[in-house]
């Protein structure tokens, strides 16, 4: 245990949990900085249930971006474990879907295809490809039309806003229904108002897909917004410093944003973020 | 003025009024000091000695060309090839690349004369040197293009379960086109430097021996013929590959 970590102000999650599809066993993460070993992450321990929205908020560096790369797998956690459905992930899971705060898209494929590209990956849409196209374009048409852009899907993403183009990004990370969806600062680029409309369009497309899904974000009124659950990150080394239930019924729409009740969450969010 | 500047046809305008503008301006300067057509021939002058001389100028031509294409050709595949290879292979990138930046600051015009030892006069001297001096931008950009896709594009897919082929086909390969494509321009303009190089020292045919010859029986005028041939086929094989690019990777911004 280390000496300088906030443990009078650990959270205690109660551990192991039995009914968690995702489960963070003892994380902790360590950096080499000349030479020194640097903790970042003291210790994570929590656990996640099937479709549930989950936020994860705290100052700069404490480390959770680096907890989005152990979910996907595509950096296996140095120290504990992250379980999924029971099995250590320690290799990129096959089915998980990702935005960041920049699009991504692929510039050489159109909006359609952009879309699409996941359904050319995943299985089993990847061997079904051939045949069910036609159907597959639909569901890609589908989710276009659910985020506003079913007219731009011929047009490629130099043509688009950069909300046009986190849009498609959001649908690209969720048309192939994955059971976990990654979102890493994805509005952060966004205008306030792009932004809020983007929080109702996340909600829509999540409602339907019903996954797992973990936000990093600074923006506490979006945790709030979309959140099921707030995990409050301390300062560097971190740990989990606070846990929120949003108990406000979905869909949560912009009105509800602006209630006493919204903004007591938002508040009591924010009390608990210290910094380094 | 800003829409003239603007238009479609301003890129193509401009530059031919500017052209005719110094040949005309050549032309007075070469009347006005009575200058002899044996050290600097006026425009007009050139361009009898190119209609007399037509035939020569126009097979002579092809031949540098078909040089040019057949070396060229060999660059690309040579080019994409090793670029691919630098550019995923950490330890090919070790190896090669020194070898390959050494070897591409030595003079082309240095080795034509070796290449006539080995191989004779004519067509494979040439294609070897327009080979050798295009080969290096292409495999250099093509790695250039494996090197700077986004880790966060790659994560995309990777995160998908894309395999390391899927990974390629779907990000490194389309991703690398665009340098691809710029490096062809400026690759094909080598290509046709190294021929026409190994013409003026080593061949009977092209462009390159049409100007050596010319000027050694004092045709000064054919000379300059022959030199105004080679810019305007350098243009032309540049604007191929420009207009090609723009329709292949028209997406690229």
């Amino acid at each position: 245990m280390n000496q300088t970590s906030p443990t009078e102000n650990r959270l205690i999650v109660p551990y192991p949990p039995q009914d968690g599809l995702l489960t963070f066993d003892g994380i902790g993460l360590e950096y080499l900085v000349d030479g020194k070993p640097c903790k970042i992450i003291d210790e994570v321990s929590l656990s996640i249930h099937q479709g549930e929205f989950v936020s994860f908020v705290g100052p700069s560096g404490c480390g959770k971006t680096s907890l989005l790369r152990m979910v996907s797998g595509l950096a296996p956690a140095p120290i504990g474990q992250v379980l999924y459905h029971n099995r250590k992930i320690n290799k990129p899971l096959k089915n998980v879907g990702i935005a960041f705060q920049s699009p991504t898209l692929l510039p050489w494929r159109n909006i359609l295809n952009n879309v699409l590209l996941p359904l050319e990956v995943v299985q089993p849409y990847k061997r079904e490809f051939k045949q069910k196209q036609a159907k597959f374009i639909a569901m890609a048409q589908d989710m276009l039309a659910t985020v506003g852009l079913k007219d731009f899907q011929s047009q490629f993403p130099w043509q688009l806003s950069g909300g046009m183009r986190q849009r498609v990004s959001l649908c690209r990370a969720l048309i192939h229904q994955p059971e976990i969806l990654l979102l890493d600062e994805p509005f952060a680029a966004l205008d306030a108002f792009t932004r809020e409309e983007m929080w109702f369009m996340l909600q829509d497309l999540w409602l339907r897909v019903k996954c797992v899904c973990i936000l990093i974000t600074h923006d506490l009124r979006e945790a709030v917004y979309l959140s099921d659950t707030i995990y409050v990150m301390g300062p560097r080394p971190s740990s989990i410093l606070y846990k929120l239930k949003v108990d406000l019924p979905r869909p949560r729409t912009l009105e509800d944003s602006l209630t006493d009740e919204f903004n007591h969450y938002v508040a009591d969010v924010r009390r608990h973020i210290k910094r380094n | 003025m800003n829409t003239l500047l603007r238009s479609k046809y301003a890129s193509v305008v401009l530059p031919t009024v500017t052209t005719l503008l110094l040949f005309i301006l050549w032309e007075i300067i070469v009347k006005i000091f009575h200058i002899p057509s044996f050290n600097v021939p006026a425009p007009s002058a050139i361009w009898s000695a190119a209609v007399e001389k037509s035939q020569p100028l126009i097979e002579n031509s092809l031949v540098t060309v078909q040089t040019t294409m057949v070396g060229f050709s060999f660059a690309i595949v040579a080019g994409i090839f090793l670029g691919f290879l630098i550019g995923y292979s950490r330890l090919a990138y070790l190896i090669l690349y020194p070898i390959l930046v050494g070897f591409n600051t030595i003079p082309k015009a240095a080795l034509a004369p070796l290449f006539a030892l080995w191989f004779g006069l004519g067509f494979l001297p040439a294609v070897l040197t327009a080979f050798l001096l295009a080969f290096f931008p292409i495999a250099a950009n093509v790695a250039l293009g494996l090197e700077t896709v986004e880790p966060e594009m790659k994560d995309v897919l990777r995160a998908l379960g894309a395999s390391q082929l899927e990974l390629f086909r779907k990000v490194g390969l389309p991703h690398s086109m665009p340098y691809l494509f710029a490096s062809l321009k400026v690759a094909v303009s080598f290509a046709f430097i190294g021929s026409v190089i190994s013409e003026t020292v080593a061949s009977d045919k092209g462009v390159g021996y049409l100007v050596v010859s010319a000027s050694a029986s004092f045709d000064v005028p054919l000379g300059f013929a022959g030199l105004l041939t080679l810019s305007c086929l350098g243009i032309m094989l540049y604007s191929f590959f420009a207009i090609l690019e723009k329709y292949v990777v028209h997406w690229a911004r």
